[in-house]
């Protein structure tokens, strides 16, 4: 057992610890240590929002300039809000309690991102989940989590103060693997590292008057995803398992998939529940784009589940990539949906849904 | 005495002055009212509903072509597009329309109009305050975000938000990054809506379409209900379409009609009246349909 086994952490006491780079002796943790020493947290966010699918990140998102970024806020029921800035949405709930905030963007953002949030309550953060391990959803953490702190008590060997340190982070599981580098290649630094995992399909809370039920996605976007349900509020803060600017981003080399997304999405539609007409009751914020309601996850499901049939058919009729591209099977949904530039281009995402429809079929076979 | 005949004088003027600044712009047209629609126009496509293949007369791009020809009508019989109600460019084509109108109390300014659709029953609100429309990020509705102005007689609507919809019901989309603007114009008991669709997605060129109506001052509006149910078992994931290439039904409009296929399938150039001479041209389509 290493050293780092012996002083335990959350992340010991789950079944993933025992496959870590960490739990194989004191050399990988050293190494861990070493790397998140050297390696400027700034460039950690760019690989994370845009080298988690291309390893070597974009120099644009290196180079991203926050400086003119600005945090709006827009109220989507009496205490849940979103705020949009540069990366993925942000989802407040606001209470007696405190704070719970879904995603936390960029770094250089936080001082921002938290005077946004001041303006919405007095009270301090007490949770931030994550939606999954992408830079533009979790840069903000540390930052954040210290402005917070969490409700605590009971026996503990020091003050209480001390042991309420800083708002929880709560992730699935293979989250904070991602971000150790336990399965990946890098590690990033602790401080953006969740701090409350779960391995199990949900996790649910109580807070603010409400039931909060935070539920895994397997497979989906990456395999750490959740969509956080505020069950009062009927607000439903989904990540990048959908959004409304742009074809699913499959990041297969974390564990992303096309039939998880369809997955996804049919958890998100079955959880929504509309009023007359489709325009309100259940609202759900995306991982990019504008609020939502079921007629936008209802079109986007459309357009995936339309791709995915025309792919099949194609990869079954034994059509090359090439021969797809060519093909074009996007081309109806590519104006709205379609890129040809940034880091998900229409012909990334043909090449991702390609691959991993192909493993799919390998598979069933 | 004089002077006290002046001021009462003067004060009669500033009132009458004040109270005249304070209405509506003079003779600004009152669209009140409940009005039916007048179907000479467009009849198969608003009432029946269009037939399959049939995108002539609109403007729609290859991206949309391309959605329309694998639209299956079996969609509607999936319980969460069996209410899904008609986008607000599209809606009032049908039956009746109720519009009335919020005006403060005190002020008499005119606040917002409000158009209730027979169709679905869904209600719509135009801000007439000169509010700004929400960011990009807000929510889209079928409804959208509406403001209005009074251009003269005819009341001018522009239409941001909306989500995706349709032109026509036969599967030509009209996508959530449309904007829309509409003029209703009243002349005596008679009301022309005019919508004008800007579409940079699915669209060459805008789109323009108007619809009459004839105040009914009898008239009533019935509820318009709607629950979904399960009609039929379907696997899961399932969903209507067809693929590229493999819409049986494309040419039965072309062929049942007598006009030349290529026509049929839509188009900026197929909007205008020179294009019965390119009409004349084409072959047309052999056999009737099966």
């Amino acid at each position: 057992m290493s050293r780092a086994d012996r002083r335990g952490a959350t992340v010991t006491r789950y079944p993933g610890y025992i496959r870590s780079g960490i739990a194989r002796g004191p050399g990988a943790a050293a190494r861990i240590g070493a790397s998140m020493k050297s390696f400027p947290v700034c460039i950690w966010l760019a690989w994370l929002s845009a080298g988690a699918v291309f390893p070597a990140g974009t120099p644009e998102a290196q180079q991203q300039d926050f400086s003119n970024v600005e945090i709006r806020t827009l109220q989507v029921t009496e205490n849940t809000y979103m705020l949009v800035g540069a990366g993925g949405n942000i989802t407040v709930q606001v209470g007696n309690d405190g704070v719970f905030v879904v995603d936390t963007q960029f770094a250089p953002l936080s001082d921002r991102i938290a005077a946004a949030i001041g303006e919405l309550s007095d009270l301090p953060i007490r949770y931030i989940v994550n939606t999954h391990h992408h830079g533009d959803h979790i840069g903000g953490n540390a930052n954040l989590r210290t402005t917070g702190n969490t409700v605590t008590g009971g026996n503990m060997p020091g003050p209480v103060p001390y042991a309420g340190g800083g708002a929880q982070v709560i992730a699935h599981e293979n989250v904070i693997l991602r971000l150790s580098a336990q399965t990946g290649e890098q590690a990033v630094p602790s401080t953006l590292w969740p701090t409350n995992t779960f391995f199990n399909d949900e996790k649910r809370l109580w807070f603010n008057g409400e039931g909060i039920r935070i539920i895994h996605q397997p497979r989906a976007h990456t395999d750490g995803d959740v969509i956080v349900f505020f069950r009062k509020s009927d607000v439903i803060a989904v990540g990048d398992v959908f959004s409304t600017t742009n074809y699913p981003v499959l990041d297969l080399a974390n564990g992303g998939s096309y039939q998880g997304i369809i997955e996804a999405l049919n958890t998100i539609v079955d959880l929504i529940i509309p009023v007359y007409g489709q325009d309100g009751g259940t609202l759900v914020i995306p991982g990019h784009g504008r609020l939502s309601g079921l007629g936008d996850v209802l079109d986007y499901r459309e357009m995936v589940l339309v791709i995915h049939d025309r792919l099949r058919h194609m990869i079954d009729s034994g059509m090359t990539l090439e021969q797809v591209k060519a093909a074009g099977p996007t081309r109806d949904y590519d104006p709205v949906y379609g890129s040809t530039e940034g880091f998900w281009t229409t012909e990334r995402f043909i090449e991702a849904a390609y691959a991993s429809l192909s493993e799919q079929i390998r598979s069933e076979q | 005495m004089r002077s006290v005949l002046s001021l009462t004088a003067v004060r009669a003027v500033v009132a009458l002055a004040a109270g005249f600044l304070a209405m509506p712009a003079a003779a600004q047209v009152n669209l009140a009212g409940q009005w039916t629609g007048m179907y000479h126009e467009d009849f198969p496509d608003r009432l029946p509903g269009p037939e399959l293949g049939d995108y002539g007369g609109l403007p729609l791009n290859d991206a949309n072509r391309m959605r329309a020809e694998a639209w299956s009508a079996s969609i509607l019989s999936l319980p969460l597009y069996q209410c899904r109600v008609h986008p607000v460019d599209y809606a009032a084509s049908f039956a009746q329309i109720r519009i009335w109108e919020t005006v403060d109390s005190e002020t008499q300014q005119l606040e917002a109009m409000h158009i209730q659709h027979f169709a679905w029953g869904t209600i719509r609100t135009i801000w007439m305050d000169g509010r700004e429309h929400p960011p990009e990020y807000a929510q889209h509705t079928a409804m959208g975000f509406s403001t209005g102005e009074f251009i003269g007689q005819t009341l001018r609507v522009r239409t941001t938000h909306l989500k995706e919809g349709w032109l026509r019901r036969n599967g030509v989309a009209r996508s959530w990054n449309a904007t829309v603007t509409e003029h209703f114009t009243r002349r005596e008991d008679v009301l022309t809506w005019h919508v004008y669709i800007e579409d940079p997605a699915y669209l060459e060129e805008p789109f323009f379409r108007n619809r009459d109506y004839v105040l009914n001052p009898t008239g009533r509006m019935g509820p318009y209900p709607c629950e979904s149910v399960i009609e039929t078992d379907m696997p899961e994931n399932y969903f209507p379409h067809y693929l590229p290439g493999e819409n049986p039904y494309l040419q039965e409009f072309a062929v049942n009609h007598g006009i030349p296929y290529e026509a049929t399938r839509g188009g900026a150039a197929t909007m205008y009246p020179e294009y019965m001479d390119t009409i004349r041209q084409m072959p047309l389509p052999e056999g009737p349909a099966q």
